[in-house]
C-alpha cells in the first residue's frame, strides 16, 4: 500500500465545457495525446467536470486508487479550483495535490476560428500542469485568526448600511467618512424615484440610528492614511483632519456661525448658497458639530471669544490627529463622483447661466436647498415656464473626457425631477431628450408611463448637438433632432437641466493602491467575478459595496453594500480562516545568510537570526510573492505550490530537455 | 494569421520539429496571478482572438519570475518570453513589480551580450481588466517575433 502510494499516478480529466471546449477542440485527440505523457494513468471526458456527475468521477478514481495527481483541463483556475479542491478532500488526498489547466479562456476562446492553434495550445497548456503535477507536494493550509471588526471607507447610504448590518450582528465597526458629515450624496437628494419617498425621511433616520449604535465609531473628517497586515488582521493608519473646535465640547448649537465675518460658497448646495467658515454642512448632520474652514478663516478670533462660545470649544491651535486600529475585514463604500459638465463645450454649462446639472436641479427642488424647493432660473430667479432635460450627459459617449458605460441612475431621476416640477407647475412645458429611456428597476417603467401619460412630459428621442443662450431674456435654443420624426429641431426653453452621469471618485486610484486591489477599466472597483462575487475584491478580507463598483442607484447600492456586509461577517463568524499555504520558507542547510531577501520582503516577513546566522521567513506575515525566492543566491528559500522544481517542471515539459 | 498553419491534430508539431514554411514562433507568457493572469481570463471571456502562439504559465507574483526560468526557457528553444505584471503602484505584494522592471532588462542586457535579440524577452505590465490591451501585444509580439525569425537554440538540439 505504501509502494502504491509514493508511486506518483496522474488522473486527467478533460472537461467539455458544453460547447466551449468540445466545440473548438477535438477531445477525443486530446485524451490519446496525454495518454502518451509521463505519469498519467487515466485521462477521461466529459461534458462538465464542475458538475456533480464530474465530480464523483474524479472523487471515484481518487478512491479506487487509481489516481494520486489531478489534473483538470477546463476553464480558469481563477473560477474553479476551489470546487475540485474540495473534491479531493472530500476523496481523502491533500488539496495541494491538483492543478488546472486552462484550456478555454486560455485556448478555445481566444481562437474560436482556429481549431488547429486551439488545439496546439490546449496541448502545451496540458503537458504544462501535468508536467508541474509530478512534482506537487502535500500542503496544508495556515490558519489565522479574524479580528471581530470591520472598517467601512465612506458613509453614503451604502456605507451607513453596511455597517448597520455588522454591528447589528455584534461586530465592531469604524466608519470613517472624508466629509464633515455621514449621509453621502443621498443627503442632498429631495425625492427618491419611483416611490417618490423624501430621500432626508428614509436616511436621516438611519444616520441617527448608526452614530447612537455603541458598536459603531464614526470616524468623520477622517481619511484612511496607510494599510497594513492581511485577511483577519489589518492594521489602519487614519487621519482625522483638525476641526479647530473642540468636538467633545460643542454642543452644536450655532451660535457662532452669526458673528462669523467670512462668507463662502456652500458644498452641500453646490455653490448656490453661501456659509460662513465657522459651519456644518446642513442642518441634519451626524455628527452636529461645527468646524472651521481654517482656509478661509481670517482668524479674527471673534468665535472665541466667550460670550460667543459659551462651552468654550474654540480650539485655534487644534492638530490632525492620527488613529492606528486593527480590524479583521475591510468594506470599502466609497462611492461615486458626479461627471462635472463643464468639459463638454457643446452644452455651455458654466458659460450660459441657465443651464445646470441633475445634481443642482435636485438641491433646487429641495425643501432644504437655495430656494426652499421652488426651482428659478438662476438669471432672474423667476420660475421658469419651460424646462428641457438632456440625457446621456457624460455616458454613453465615445470621445475623450466622456464614458462609454450607460449610468443607469440619470433616466429615472431626470423624469422624476421633471414629474416634481409638473406638480408644482402643472401648466409648464417639460422635455426630455433621450437616446433610450432604460427604466429597468422594480416600479420603473410604470413611472416613466406615467410620466409620460398622466404628467404630458413631452419625450424626444435624440441627441442635442448644441445649446445657445437667446442674449435676450437668456433663454436657451437647443438645437438637435428628433430621430424618431427624422427632423431638425430647435427649441426655446427657459432652463436647461443636464442629466450627469456618475464616474468613479477622482481619487479611486489612489485608494486601490493602498489597499492593494484593483480598479475596471472605466475607473470603478474591481469585483473578483463579475457574477457569483460581486462583492469580494481580488484581495482577501476586502469588499466591496455600492456605487464603488459602478454606477448604482439606491436599491442596488443598498442591496450590495448589505451582500458586501454579509459577506464580511461570514468570514468573522469563523473566527480563525485557512489561508493558501503558499508562503516562502528557508532551508536552513543551504542558507549563507547573506540577507539580500530581507530588503526585497514588502511585508518585513523575514528577519535574521543572528544565534545561527540565517534567515528566518514568519509564515503568517508572508503573503507569497515569491520575490525573496528569485532573490536568493543559494537556492535556498522555496515557495510552497511555485517552487523552483515545479516551475523549471513546467517550462521543461512544454519545451522539452536541453 | 494562424489559420494558415499547416499542422493536423494528428500530428502534433513538436517545437522542435515544426514545419519551418510557416514559422509560429512559441511564447512563453508568465503572468502573475493579479493582474495579466485575470487579464487574460478577461481577454478570453471577451472572446477577443489572438494569434495561437501564447502559452501562459502562473506565478503569484512577476517578482517571482527568476532569471534562470527565462534563460532555461530561451535555452530550452522558446521564440520569446512575455512577463506580464500588474502595473507600478497595482502591485498586489506592494512591490513585487518593481523589483521585476529591475531585474528583467538586467537579463535582456545579459542576453544581448550572447548574441540573443533582446526582444526574446518582453516585459509588460497589463492590469486585470486589460484583455485588450494583452491582444494587442500578443498580436504586435508575434508579429515582431516572426521578423526575428526561430530561436537559435531550437535547432541545435
Amino acid at each position: 500500500m505504501i509502494e502504491l502510494q509514493k508511486k506518483i499516478r496522474i488522473g486527467v480529466y478533460i472537461c467539455h465545457c458544453g460547447l466551449n471546449i468540445g466545440g473548438v477542440v477535438n477531445i477525443d485527440h486530446l485524451i490519446e495525446f496525454v495518454k502518451t505523457l509521463p505519469f498519467v494513468s487515466v485521462a477521461r471526458q466529459y461534458k462538465f467536470f464542475c458538475s456533480e456527475v464530474g465530480q464523483n468521477m474524479i472523487a471515484a478514481d481518487i478512491e479506487d486508487n487509481l489516481v494520486n495527481r489531478v489534473v483538470v483541463a477546463a476553464c480558469s483556475p481563477r473560477m474553479h479550483e476551489p470546487t475540485f479542491r474540495q473534491v479531493l478532500i472530500s476523496a481523502g488526498l491533500n488539496p495541494y495535490y491538483f492543478v488546472q489547466a486552462n484550456i478555454r479562456e486560455h485556448a478555445t476562446w481566444v481562437h474560436m476560428y482556429d481549431p488547429n492553434g486551439a488545439t496546439r495550445i490546449a496541448k502545451d497548456h496540458l503537458r504544462m500542469q501535468i508536467g508541474k503535477a509530478a512534482e506537487l507536494k502535500a500542503l496544508y493550509p495556515q490558519k489565522v485568526k479574524v479580528l471581530p471588526s470591520s472598517l467601512v471607507i465612506g458613509a453614503g447610504i451604502s456605507g451607513i448600511n453596511s455597517a448597520i448590518e455588522l454591528a447589528t450582528q455584534g461586530y465592531q465597526v469604524y466608519l470613517v467618512e472624508r466629509d464633515l458629515t455621514i449621509g453621502g450624496h443621498m443627503a442632498q437628494l429631495d425625492k427618491t424615484f419611483p416611490t417618490m419617498d423624501c430621500s432626508a425621511c428614509i436616511l436621516t433616520p438611519k444616520m441617527v440610528e448608526i452614530s447612537r449604535n455603541p458598536k459603531v465609531k464614526i470616524l468623520s473628517y477622517s481619511e484612511v492614511e496607510k494599510i497594513d497586515g492581511y485577511v483577519g488582521n489589518f492594521q489602519v493608519t487614519i487621519r482625522q483632519k483638525a476641526h479647530y473646535v473642540d468636538q467633545e465640547k460643542c454642543t452644536g448649537c450655532g451660535a457662532c456661525v452669526q458673528y462669523c465675518p467670512v462668507s463662502v460658497g456652500n458644498e452641500f448646495d453646490l455653490g448656490m448658497t453661501s456659509r460662513k467658515a465657522i459651519y456644518i454642512p446642513f442642518p441634519q448632520a451626524v455628527p452636529a458639530k461645527y468646524t472651521i474652514d481654517i482656509k478661509h478663516c481670517i482668524n479674527c478670533g471673534i468665535c472665541a471669544r466667550s460670550d460667543v462660545c459659551e462651552p468654550d470649544a474654540i480650539k485655534i491651535d487644534d492638530e490632525d490627529k492620527i488613529i492606528e486600529i486593527n480590524v479583521g475585514t475591510i468594506i470599502v463604500t466609497t462611492g461615486y463622483d458626479v461627471i462635472n459638465p463643464r468639459y463638454l463645450h457643446n452644452y455651455g454649462y458654466g458659460k450660459y447661466e441657465n443651464v445646470i446639472d441633475g445634481l443642482q436641479m435636485e438641491r433646487l427642488l429641495n425643501s432644504t436647498g437655495p430656494t426652499l424647493g421652488k426651482p428659478v432660473r438662476p438669471s432672474d430667479s423667476k420660475a421658469p415656464h419651460s424646462i428641457a432635460w438632456i440625457q446621456c450627459v457624460g455616458s454613453r459617449d465615445n470621445r475623450a473626457g466622456r464614458h462609454s458605460y450607460c449610468s443607469r441612475v440619470c433616466c429615472l431621476y431626470a423624469i422624476k425631477q421633471a414629474r416634481q416640477y409638473k406638480e408644482k407647475h402643472p401648466e409648464a412645458d417639460i422635455y426630455i431628450f433621450y437616446i433610450d429611456i432604460r427604466a429597468f428597476g422594480k416600479g420603473y417603467e410604470e413611472f416613466y408611463e406615467s410620466a409620460a401619460r398622466d404628467y404630458r412630459i413631452k419625450f424626444i428621442r435624440g441627441r442635442v448637438s448644441e445649446l445657445a443662450e437667446d442674449p435676450d431674456d437668456k433663454s436657451i435654443i437647443i438645437r438637435g433632432e428628433d430621430t424618431l420624426l427624422g427632423q431638425l429641431l430647435e427649441i426655446q426653453v427657459d432652463m436647461v437641466v443636464l442629466s450627469v452621469g456618475l464616474e468613479c471618485r477622482h481619487d479611486a486610484e489612489q485608494l486601490s493602491a493602498l489597499l492593494t486591489i484593483q480598479c475596471s477599466a472605466d475607473g470603478f472597483f474591481l469585483e473578483a467575478h463579475p457574477k457569483l462575487r460581486p462583492v469580494d475584491s481580488l484581495t482577501e478580507g476586502i469588499f466591496i459595496g455600492g456605487a464603488a463598483q459602478g454606477p448604482k442607484d439606491i436599491p442596488d447600492a443598498v442591496a450590495q453594500a448589505k451582500a458586501a456586509a454579509a459577506s464580511a461577517a461570514s468570514l468573522m463568524a469563523q473566527k480563525e480562516i485557512e489561508v493558501e499555504p503558499y508562503f516562502s520558507f528557508v532551508q536552513n542547510g543551504l542558507c549563507s545568510g547573506c540577507r539580500s531577501c530581507i530588503e526585497q520582503c514588502p511585508f518585513g516577513a523575514i528577519t535574521f537570526n543572528t544565534s545561527i546566522n540565517k534567515a528566518e521567513i514568519n509564515s503568517i506575515k508572508c503573503k507569497g510573492c515569491g520575490t525573496c525566492v528569485s532573490t536568493c543566491p543559494s537556492n535556498a528559500i522555496i515557495q510552497n505550490h511555485f517552487s523552483k522544481p515545479q516551475l523549471m517542471a513546467i517550462i521543461k515539459a512544454v519545451l522539452g530537455e536541453v | 494569421m494562424a489559420n494558415e498553419v499547416i499542422d493536423q491534430p494528428e500530428n502534433h508539431p513538436d517545437i522542435d520539429t515544426a514545419v519551418d514554411c510557416v514559422f509560429e514562433p512559441f511564447i512563453l507568457g508568465i503572468f502573475c496571478n493579479w493582474c495579466t493572469y485575470t487579464g487574460c481570463d478577461q481577454a478570453g471571456t471577451s472572446r477577443m482572438q489572438r494569434p495561437a502562439n501564447l502559452r501562459v504559465m502562473r506565478v503569484m507574483c512577476s517578482g517571482r519570475v527568476e532569471p534562470a526560468m527565462v534563460l532555461k526557457a530561451l535555452k530550452s528553444g522558446a521564440d520569446g518570453i512575455l512577463i506580464g505584471a500588474c502595473h507600478i503602484g497595482d502591485c498586489h505584494y506592494v512591490s513585487g513589480n518593481h523589483k521585476t522592471v529591475r531585474r528583467i532588462p538586467l537579463i535582456s542586457k545579459f542576453i544581448k551580450q550572447f548574441g540573443i535579440d533582446p526582444n526574446r524577452i518582453w516585459l509588460r505590465h497589463i492590469s486585470a481588466s486589460e484583455g485588450v490591451e494583452l491582444t494587442e501585444i500578443v498580436h504586435e509580439y508575434v508579429n515582431i517575433l516572426k521578423k526575428i525569425g526561430p530561436n537559435s537554440f531550437k535547432k541545435k538540439k
